[in-house]
């Protein structure tokens, strides 16, 4: 790579270039300093987001342009029972063998943001395997395949928002944003409320990642608070004896838009 | 900051902080896509119309590895309320689709054409756009071409320019069928979505 001009600096001074955790560093620190100097607590991602490469040429350059929701967009699609096997919850028996690794539980509710537990929706998961490896034919870490773990879960919550997985702890793995650069362990969370505008893919941490600071991807989140929302909680009632570790971890959608007037109708 | 202007309906609603997106990565391949997931009714069904196009960066480059959901009302403008998108019945039209960009960029979904969900309102599929390097969703909509009328009153598409305007109406192709390319940055980009209660 080639060096970076930084301004105001001597000639012949080290330059860290644009390729090392240096640098990724220094261009998550401007982003968030951005964002502090102009007062704006971020609670999604800044799209625009130097530090994470890929986002250069696929963020767009326009502010989103208000709409009010119609129609179609004030429901979401149905799932249920039909679409989802209750055992695809388990994502260490689908192979026949056990999957190595950290057994755990990551277990929540998905709530909309009036609080209200989000009944009978599709919650999707994918994630690497122990060793940080997924299977998909474009991963190219070096590390192995489990035979007995695809990664891939799904569930429909109850009546209570709740949904649960059991799985393998992930492993954190390299990517090539940059030199040395490790995404910290996660487990990638698709998820649906009730209205087609609350629709949300995410990713779930695990609590004191040493990756947390370095990664682009997660500080893209410019405020600590709603970065925090992200990480899992280690749950000492979840976890089970002599059998695995228990995390929780609670989902908040956006806010519905049906009026009290509304509620319970359907379009 | 909030996005809700002061004197909106929904400006009362009291709210939990949401948890912030993430992008959907470059290995969701084997976990989203599902079978016929593109097919919201099998190809040759009457009635049935393609919707494709193509996703591109700001180069204009095709983004390969882009995955899209459509979600619509049916033929009659109805919002059908059926389980199954996951195992489809080719019998039953759930409204929901979901597929991956091809290498070359290209998509396609075989669907019916949406009706107004109410008498005069302009018919559209709402679309959201996943892709690696994007770090949240984007929603969209994919309005049809006719009637003039009514999408002459729709109210989104009369806060927009010419230009801006363009980006959400499919182009009827010689075939019939309807294109709807989805422009990330630059040139012609693509007109995104906020919803009220959406924050930043
Ligand atoms: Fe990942």
């Amino acid at each position: 790579m080639s060096e970076t001009v930084i301004e105001g600096r001597e000639a012949g001074e080290a330059v860290p270039d644009r390729d090392s955790q240096a640098a990724v560093s220094a261009e998550i620190a401007a982003a968030q300093a951005d964002d502090e100097s102009q007062g704006i607590a971020r609670i999604q991602p800044r799209l625009d987001f130097p530090a994470y490469r890929s986002a250069a040429l696929r963020h767009p350059t326009k502010e989103p342009r208000h709409a009010d929701p119609e129609g179609i967009e004030l429901v979401a699609p149905v799932f249920g029972h039909r679409d989802v096997d209750p055992l695809e919850a388990d994502l260490t028996i689908q192979r026949g063998g056990e999957p190595i690794g950290e057994r755990i539980r990551i277990a929540g509710r998905v709530l909309d943001g009036d609080g209200r537990p989000v009944r009978g929706q599709l919650v999707e998961v994918w994630q690497a395997n122990a060793a940080g490896r997924y299977i998909h034919k474009r991963d190219q870490h070096p590390a192995p395949v489990d035979p007995n773990f695809t990664g891939v879960g799904r569930a429909i919550t109850g009546d209570d928002g709740s949904y649960s997985f059991v799985t393998i702890k992930p492993g954190p793995y390299p990517w090539r944003n940059h030199r040395n650069a490790w995404r910290p362990a996660h487990v990638h969370f698709s998820l649906f409320g009730t209205e087609f505008t609350q629709r949300l893919v995410t990713q779930m941490y695990f609590p004191g990642d040493p990756l947390f600071a370095l990664d682009p991807i997660y500080q893209a989140i410019t405020s600590q608070q709603a970065r925090d929302r992200l990480v899992a909680t280690y749950d000492h009632d979840t976890s089970e004896h002599e059998w695995l570790l228990g995390y929780r971890w609670d989902i908040v959608l956006t806010g519905t838009h049906a009026t009290p007037m509304e509620e319970g109708e359907h379009v | 900051m909030s996005e809700t202007p002061a004197n909106s309906r929904y400006a009362a609603a009291a709210g939990l902080a949401p948890t912030p997106g993430q992008t959907v990565g470059p290995f969701y391949h084997y976990a989203l896509p599902f079978a016929d997931g593109e097919h919201l009714v099998p190809a040759g069904t009457p009635g049935s119309v393609r919707l494709h196009g193509t996703v591109t960066d700001g180069h204009g480059a095709p983004v390969p590895d882009a995955l899209l959901e459509i979600w619509q009302p049916d033929a009659d403008g109805r919002v059908v309320r059926e389980p199954g998108s996951l195992r489809r019945d080719p019998g039953v039209f759930t409204g929901f689709g979901r597929t991956q960009t091809w290498r070359d960029g290209g998509y396609s979904f075989t669907t019916v054409e949406p009706g107004a969900t109410s008498a005069g309102s302009a018919p559209f599929i709402a679309m959201t756009v996943f892709a690696r390097g994007l770090l949240n969703r984007l929603f969209t909509r994919v309005y049809l071409p006719e009637p003039a009328a009514a999408l002459e009153s729709d109210a989104l598409l009369s806060s927009l320019d010419q230009a801006d305007r363009d980006t959400l109406v499919a182009v009827r192709e010689g075939d019939g069928s309807l294109r709807f390319d989805v422009r990330l940055q630059g040139e012609r980009e693509t007109v995104f979505l906020r919803y009220p209660r959406h924050e930043v």
